[in-house]
This record gives C-alpha cells, structure tokens and sequence, in this order.
C-alpha cells in the first residue's frame, strides 16, 4: 500500500482547529513533546512500515528542501 | 451618477411638524446594503417602508468587493442582478503563495450550468449605488437623509425613534423597526445591548489602488512573501482598473501612521515593482473581528447585518450574510403584516440567523486564524501545510486563505417540514433553491427566474415538464427541465418541492398532495 496523499478527510477546517486547540496554553516544550506522541500514535495506527517510511520520506525531504 | 460623490438631498417632511408623534408601519434605520435591500423586498411586496440614514452619501471606499452567488441571486429578485454582474468583475483562478513560491493554484468555477458565477467583485459602492437607485423607482419606499437616530425607546407595541435632522429634532413611532445601521450600530446600544465575541491582535492596511498594469484577473494570496516578510498580502481586481490589495500588519502597527501615502507607496511598490504606475484610491487600517449579539430580535426591533454580527473579511461574509438576512426577514414581516403569520415566524428569523452568523463566524474565525497564527506552534503547522501543498494534494486542503461564502442552510428550523420519502441528494428543506437551466416555450432561461416572490409549489411530471403553482393566487406555469435541473433536485414522476418565498426549500414529498402541501405553508408560516 502507498502512503495517501489525496484528500482524505471530510472536514479539513475543523481537523485544523482541533489540532491547533489540542496545544492551546502548551509551552513550545510541551508542544514539541505532543507532536512527537502523536506521531506514535498515528504511526502506530497505520501499521504499515512501507507506509510510514514513505511519510517519514516527504517530510523529511519537504523540510530539506524548504531550507534549501 | 457618480457613485463615489453623489450626494443625495435632505428634505423636511411631514412628520416633523405634526404635534404628536407619525406612527409607520415599518421603519429601517440604515441605508447601507442591508437596510437598502430590506426596503426594496417589502417594498416589492407592497409595503411602506420609511429608511432613515444619518449620512448623505453612498459607502465611503470600495469596502465590500466581493459579492457571492447567493447574492446576486438575490438581487436578480430586487431588480439589480443582471446589472451588478455586468459592472463587476468575474474571477475563478486563485494563486497562493509562501514566500517566493507558487504553492498552488485554484479554480473556483463551480459546476457549470447556473446562471451566476461562485463571485464577481465590485466596490461597495456600486452596490450601494443600484439598490438606492432601485429603491429610488418604488413609491412606497420614503428615504430620508441626514436623519440621525438619537434615541430609541422600545415600548412592546413599537419603537418610538427620535431623530436629529438639519432642522432639529422630530419622532416617529414604528409598528416594526429594523436596525441596519452597521457594525457600530447606535440602536445596539441604545437598548443597552452589546455584540461579543473575539477581537484578532492584529492590524490590516488596505489599499485600493487604480493602476493599467497587465495582471491577470485572479486572486493572488502570498503567505510571508519576500516584499513583506513574515506578514500575508493579498491582491485582488476590482471594476475601472482598481485593485485591493491587503497588507497584514502585526498588532503593533500604528494605525494612522500607516495611512499615510508615504508608508502605503513603497509597500505597494514592494509587490508592484518599481515602475509600476499607480493612484491610490482609498486606504484605510483595520483591526477585524468576529462577533455577534445574542438576540437578534427584540419585540417587535430586529438587528440585520453588520449591526447583528460582525466577521473578519476573509471569506466575505460580510455584507453577503447582511443580504441573506434581508432576504431572510422580508418576507416575514409582510407575511405578519398582512396578518398571516405572528410571533412564532418572527422569532424564527433570529433563530435562522443567527444560526447562520455562527456558520459564518466559524469560518471566518478559522480562515483569519490560519492566516495570522496566534502562537509559535500553530504557525509552524501553517508553515508545515503550506510547505507539503505544492506536493501533497491534502495539505492544499488545509492551506486558508479565506473559504467561499456560501448560503446558510436552516436545515434544523422549525419552518421545516421533515421528509417522509427517500431522497437521494437533492435540495433539503431549509437550503437555498440551487439554480439550474430550464426553457419555457423554447426559450433557454434559469430555473431561479421561475420562482415567484411567494411560496410556490414545483411539480415534476413527466416528460421533463415542471409546474410552478404560485400559493397565493393559485396561478401555474410549466416549463421544461434540463438534465441538471432534474439530477440537482434528484426528481422523478410526482417529485413536489415546496419554496419559502426566500426561496429556501420548506418541503418536498415524491408525491404531490394538497394537503400535506397546505399543512407545510402552514408550518412555514409558524402557525
Ligand atoms: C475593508 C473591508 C472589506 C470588506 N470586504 C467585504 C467583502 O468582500 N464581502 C462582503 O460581503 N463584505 C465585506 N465587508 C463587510 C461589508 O462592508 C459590511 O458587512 C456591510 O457594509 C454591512 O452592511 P450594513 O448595511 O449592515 O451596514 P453599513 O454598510 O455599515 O450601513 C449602515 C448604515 O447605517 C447608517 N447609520 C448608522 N447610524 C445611524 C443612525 N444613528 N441613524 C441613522 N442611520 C445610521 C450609516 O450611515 C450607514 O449608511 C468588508 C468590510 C470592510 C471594512
């Protein structure tokens, strides 16, 4: 299976303001420390390694490629 | 006329030499949009209607530009639509950028096969200009200029206004009083009411310039570009080659500073480049905000518009959502008028919307918290979306830079009569008529000019033939339905919708009965 990166979601607004709510009032710390618990968990929840690298790819290379 | 500088001419009337105070069936204080809007749809009603305005001019700037679909539906049933889109600019192609790049790039075009497109651009003014125009031709609307509203006493059975005019003061009382008078709204505070909700730390510059340059007409929104770093811009075409461009400030920016010529040139000369030639037209610094009262009608006093809630401009939800609740509460007003109708079908005009203004704040709220990120974390998810978007279908979802305007449905209003048959899409009760092409005796026309300004009955019987039965004279006419009429109402043999005269949807049933029919106006009227 390949990662999805077609739109997948119902409601991207309100996923968005969930997400941003979800760190109201967290220093930039705990911030830090969330996102990378919900990267466990979503990882987790995908299952699929093959799947996961190809996430862990584009994020990493969008990120190299932005401070290029 | 030009609508800019016209000024219209205060005249002494009646009302302010008699002893005792004139009563008047319906008074609307505000001749912005909505309270002009309001006074043309009872006014084509057969209503009199007195609309009194402080000021002796039309909108001072190009303010709203962006005028929705919904709108313009709208004005085609104040007598305004087909000139409005003629005047204003249509656009479907919107461009974001972050930083120096093309994130990507949308076409806002929607399904084809509806009359009007999703927008057209247009300053206020011109709006402004063709309803008073409109409202000018109807004798039963009386404007008067340069009357100020200086005290309200809401006495149950009324609203005794008193009002400052050149010659002093007069009063009046009125069996209805509708409060269009803007997001200051002096009536708001008269009975002590407030609107609440969240101000955004933040400053807006915008400038609308007049310049020939060759850019296309389309929408540009740059996150964080080099020419203004770390703040949003956008850029969008008006009419007469004028331009709005928008300049996210920060909240620390001196507001009257900032407008002066000498800041706004080299900001435009930052995007425009050096040798672009420009005139600025208007320039004005906002700090936006998105609230709303808790009641939108008071007794027999009801607040529309700007003055009943308030939204950041992104999305445009501001005068496109004062129209919608014009067109909301005219026909509620005459209905009870006429004595058809009584409370229960005015109380559902502040039920739908204010429902509405919240769909509207939502959006509003979360578009201009997208755009200006209120803390470290939620502007590195922005960063983050903006920078998979060139990529990653997905994240473009994510990526705000104000979503369209689009009509509220009452889908929970009590107007409604349920549905007791299976359909498979279609037109819900509570939304809006969706438009779609029709011909009548050969000629290709809109499914929207067939409805009328009252309830009316709309019969699918075969062979693509439609019946539209006015309720109140009982007069039909049948046209014929195209393909898209019949898959955007999913109609078969016998499928009856039943229109609200603000052409929202009151019920629909796979087969048409006259009394389910009757019971459904009644329920639609609150009875
Ligand atoms: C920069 C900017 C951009 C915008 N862009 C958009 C857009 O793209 N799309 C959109 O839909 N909306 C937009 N808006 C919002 C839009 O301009 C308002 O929502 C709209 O003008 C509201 O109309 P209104 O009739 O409720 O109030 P107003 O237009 O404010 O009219 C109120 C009227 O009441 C009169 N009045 C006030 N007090 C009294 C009194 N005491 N007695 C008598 N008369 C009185 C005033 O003179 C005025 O004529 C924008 C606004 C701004 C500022």
């Amino acid at each position: 299976m390949l990662l999805n990166t077609e739109p997948n979601m119902q409601d991207f607004d309100a996923f968005y303001e969930a997400l941003i709510e979800s760190h109201r009032d967290l220093t930039t710390a705990q911030s830090h420390e969330m996102n990378a618990k919900l990267v466990l968990l979503l990882a987790n929840h995908i299952g699929e390694l093959d799947v996961v690298r190809d996430a862990l790819r584009r994020a990493r290379e969008t990120t190299l490629a932005a401070q290029a | 006329m030009n609508y800019q500088t016209h000024e219209f001419t205060y005249q002494r009337c009646p009302d302010q030499t008699v002893s005792s105070p004139a009563r008047h069936p319906v008074v609307i204080v505000g001749a912005g949009p909505v309270g002009l809007a309001l006074a043309i749809d009872l006014a084509q009603r057969g209503q009199k209607v007195v609309v009194l305005d402080d000021d002796f001019r039309l909108s001072s700037g190009s303010r709203a530009i962006c005028f929705a679909k919904r709108t313009l539906e709208i004005f085609d049933t104040l007598g305004i639509g087909d000139q409005t889109v003629a005047k204003g600019v249509s656009w479907n192609v919107g461009k974001v950028f972050h930083r120096d790049a093309l994130v990507y790039q949308f076409n806002l075009l929607p399904e084809p096969a509806h009359k009007h497109p999703a927008f057209i651009n247009l300053q206020q003014y011109y709006a402004e200009g063709f309803l008073a125009e409109r409202a000018a031709q109807l004798p039963n609307i009386e404007l008067r200029w340069k009357n100020r509203v200086v005290a309200v006493d809401n006495i149950g059975s009324g609203t005794t206004l008193t009002i400052d005019t050149p010659d002093g003061e007069y009063a009046i009382i009125a069996d209805y009083c509708v409060a269009c008078d803007g997001s200051r709204s002096p009536i708001r505070k008269l009975i002590g009411e407030e609107s609440k909700g969240q101000v955004f730390k933040d400053r807006f510059l915008i400038a609308d310039v007049k310049m020939t340059a060759p850019f296309p007409t389309e929408r540009w929104f740059w996150f964080d570009p080099p020419f203004h770093p770390n703040q949003s811009v956008l850029l969008h075409k008006q009419p007469d080659d004028v331009w709005r461009i928008d300049f996210q400030l920060g909240w620390d920016a001196d507001p009257e500073e900032e407008k002066k010529p000498e800041r706004v040139i080299p900001r435009v000369q930052a995007l425009l480049g050096k040798d672009v030639e420009f005139k600025l037209e208007w320039v004005s610094v906002y700090t936006f905000a998105c609230t709303r009262m808790p009641k939108f009608r008071h007794g027999r006093l009801f607040f529309c518009g700007d003055s009943a809630h308030l939204v950041s401009p992104f999305g445009a939800r501001g005068a496109n959502s004062g129209i919608q609740d014009s067109n909301n509460l005219g026909w509620k007003l005459d209905a009870v008028l006429r004595g058809i109708a009584s409370n229960p079908l005015l109380e559902s005009y502040a039920t739908e919307r204010e429902f509405a203004a919240d769909e509207n704040i939502l959006n509003s709220t979360r578009s201009t918290d997208f755009i200006t990120p209120k803390s470290e974390i939620s502007r590195l998810f922005r960063d983050a979306a903006l920078s998979l978007a060139k990529d990653h279908a997905f994240a473009r979802r994510i990526v705000n830079s104000g979503r369209l305007s689009l009509p509220s449905s009452y889908l929970n209003s009590s107007l409604n009569t349920l549905d007791e048959a299976a359909f498979d899409g279609g037109v819900k009760p509570g939304a809006p008529a969706l438009d779609a092409p029709i011909s009548r005796d050969g000629v290709n026309s809109w499914f929207m000019s067939e409805l009328p300004s009252s309830f009316a009955c709309v019969v699918y019987k075969e062979n693509n033939t439609v019946e539209v039965t006015r309720m109140d004279t009982g007069a039909s006419q049948n046209f014929v339905a195209s393909t898209e009429w019949i898959s955007r109402y999913d109609a078969a043999p016998g499928t009856t919708y039943l229109f609200r005269p603000d052409h929202h949807v009151a019920a629909r049933w796979r087969a048409r009965d006259a009394s389910k029919i009757s019971n459904a106006v009644r329920r639609a009227l609150g009875q």
